[in-house]
């Protein structure tokens, strides 16, 4: 009988790969990649940290006219800014190039991660980490730590936690942004920027106090796009202080499972775009 | 003045692009308003010289503006040095810098009509704006903005010609939109920098681009100052424009040697 030469050999002959094995090995791939240009790498990394600087211009400036802003003193926005360019740092680094879909999709690339029997979120993400982008989160640490010391914190096991906690959950709610704001990408190729207002504009907002914001971007940004939790609503607890706003206390510990939400609601809008993309028709 | 149009009409098929644009603009307009109007709260009404309408009427302005002097990145000239398509540009018995110019101030046309009205609309409806009182400096705001373009064109033009040297020129394009939209007063008007900043800022051509135009709207700049301005602004097109012819000649000298 012939039948058996329409099975794949690979199924046959070669030991299948374990899901985890070639996971790691595309992430090798890439970080090895992008480091063997070593002082290119070097270059790209000093300009991020530059990128870092700049950014924070704007707070230095600021301070330089008023000695509060929104309630808020120099020392208490840096450790705003520095927990919220942290976790979007982290997030830019992993997940950022993900506003590329429309070229992946123009391309046909997207049909090709489609074949392979890996999800296509996942190729996507492993198929650039800008790892350029930890000269920016070192920036970003730097002035974290420069703020924690400045600023009168009561500390306790629980604060700590949190500090140690609040980078990692404001990445995975950065990135769920990130993720969510590109699906869009499957119904509007051309509207890429759109995402920008949630993702770039997110950063933006995530890093000054929300007492400055007007009620209809705040509520925006705290219960439909979760950016308060990211470093606003953590550094509050971190200080000690209450809202102003008048959110009860213990928003500013719920953000492990609000990040949990995002990846939920991130992987139902990703799913459905893919549900709906139906080729670039090449 | 063809060249223009078809430049006008390349980027007017993005029109979805464009939809996209604006909100992003508005959105952004929103969170720096929001921040320099928390800044004048702790001042006490004003700062610099602004009250609440002018900080209103520099953060729509300079909205609007992103997309009419292209604040952002633009690689488009670097992308065909890199692939070498520019031989086919310096072959056409066209001046390759005043072809490229053209073309960006019909792209400029487009961005204003698409991208600066309704986000200057949409703040001047919430937020408040105040249109000029003073009349020479409405009669020379269309002069500045165009100098503004010419200005912000002479140096993109410079900075993507770092392609003949390097080819990769993500790294200078992004130091220079950093750099030219802090100095050039993009996220904080320029009058509230504090002393040693500020005389950076005007020491570079970025002001020329970005608060320039806009202090002739909000009333920083009238009269005199304002013609002063605008005869600064052209100082600073024409320098640059030499100064980018230079640097292309040696670029175009040097690929002739690489045989191109």
């Amino acid at each position: 009988m012939a039948e058996p030469l329409l099975v794949e050999p690979s199924a046959r002959t070669v030991a299948r790969p374990t899901a985890a094995g070639a996971w790691m090995a595309l992430v090798r791939s890439r970080v090895a990649a992008q480091a063997s240009y070593r002082s290119s790498f070097a270059l790209d990394i000093a300009a991020q940290a530059l990128i870092g600087l700049v950014e924070f211009a704007e707070v230095y400036v600021v301070f330089s006219q008023v000695d509060m802003l929104g309630g808020f003193s120099f020392a208490e926005v840096t450790l705003i800014f520095g927990l919220a360019t942290t976790a979007f740092g982290l997030a830019d680094l992993v997940v950022g190039h993900i506003d590329r879909l429309p070229f992946y999709v123009r391309t046909g690339q997207l049909d090709a991660f489609l074949l392979r029997p890996l999800s296509a979120l996942g190729q996507l993400v492993t198929s650039d980490f800008s790892l350029r982008r930890l000269g920016r989160v070192a920036v970003s640490l730097v002035l974290l730590t420069v703020a924690l010391v400045v600023v009168d914190i009561d500390w306790t096991p629980a604060r700590f936690v949190l500090l140690l906690v609040t980078p990692v959950t404001g990445a995975v709610i950065f990135s769920a942004v990130f993720i969510a704001t590109s699906a869009v990408g499957f119904w509007l190729v051309e509207a890429t920027e759109f995402a920008n207002a949630f993702t770039y504009g997110g950063n933006y907002l995530s890093s000054f106090p929300f007492t400055v914001f007007g009620s209809v971007v705040r509520r925006t940004f705290t219960f439909v796009i979760p950016i308060a939790f990211v470093a606003y609503l953590p550094a509050l607890a971190l200080l000690g202080r209450d809202d102003p706003m008048g959110l009860p206390g213990w928003a500013s510990w719920i953000g492990v499972p609000v990040a949990l939400l995002s990846c939920c609601v991130a992987g139902l809008v990703w799913r459905a775009g893919l549900r709906h993309y139906t080729g670039a028709g090449s | 003045m063809a060249l223009a149009g078809a430049g006008f009409r390349r980027w007017s098929t993005y029109r979805q692009a464009a939809v996209a644009g604006v909100f992003v603009n508005t959105v952004f307009g929103v969170i720096k308003l929001s921040i320099l109007l928390a800044v004048a709260d702790s001042a006490g009404g004003t700062v610099a010289g602004y009250d609440r309408v002018g900080l209103s009427t520099y953060a729509w302005m300079s909205q609007g503006l992103i997309a009419v002097v292209v604040i952002f990145a633009w690689t488009e000239l670097a992308d065909r040095i890199r692939t070498g398509d520019i031989a086919v540009d310096l072959a056409r018995p066209v001046d390759l810098q005043l072809a490229w110019l053209a073309a960006d101030l019909g792209r400029a046309v487009w961005g204003l009509l698409s991208r600066a009205i309704v986000p200057i609309l949409f703040g001047a409806a919430i937020f408040g704006f105040r249109v000029p009182g003073d009349a020479a400096a409405l009669l020379l705001l269309p002069v500045s903005v165009t100098l503004a373009v010419v200005v912000s064109f002479a140096c993109r033009f410079m900075v993507n010609l770092v392609a003949f040297w390097t080819t990769e020129v993500r790294g200078p394009v992004t130091f220079y939109i950093l750099v030219a939209g802090l100095l050039g007063g993009h996220l904080v008007p320029v009058q509230l920098f504090p002393a040693w900043l500020q005389a950076v800022a005007y020491a570079t051509p970025f002001p020329a681009i970005i608060q320039w135009p806009i202090d002739l709207v909000t009333g920083q700049a009238s009269g005199w100052a304002a013609l002063g301005i605008v005869a600064a602004q052209l100082g600073w097109a024409v320098a640059l424009l030499a100064v980018g012819r230079v640097v292309l000649g040696r670029a175009t000298r040097r690929l002739v040697v690489q045989g191109g």
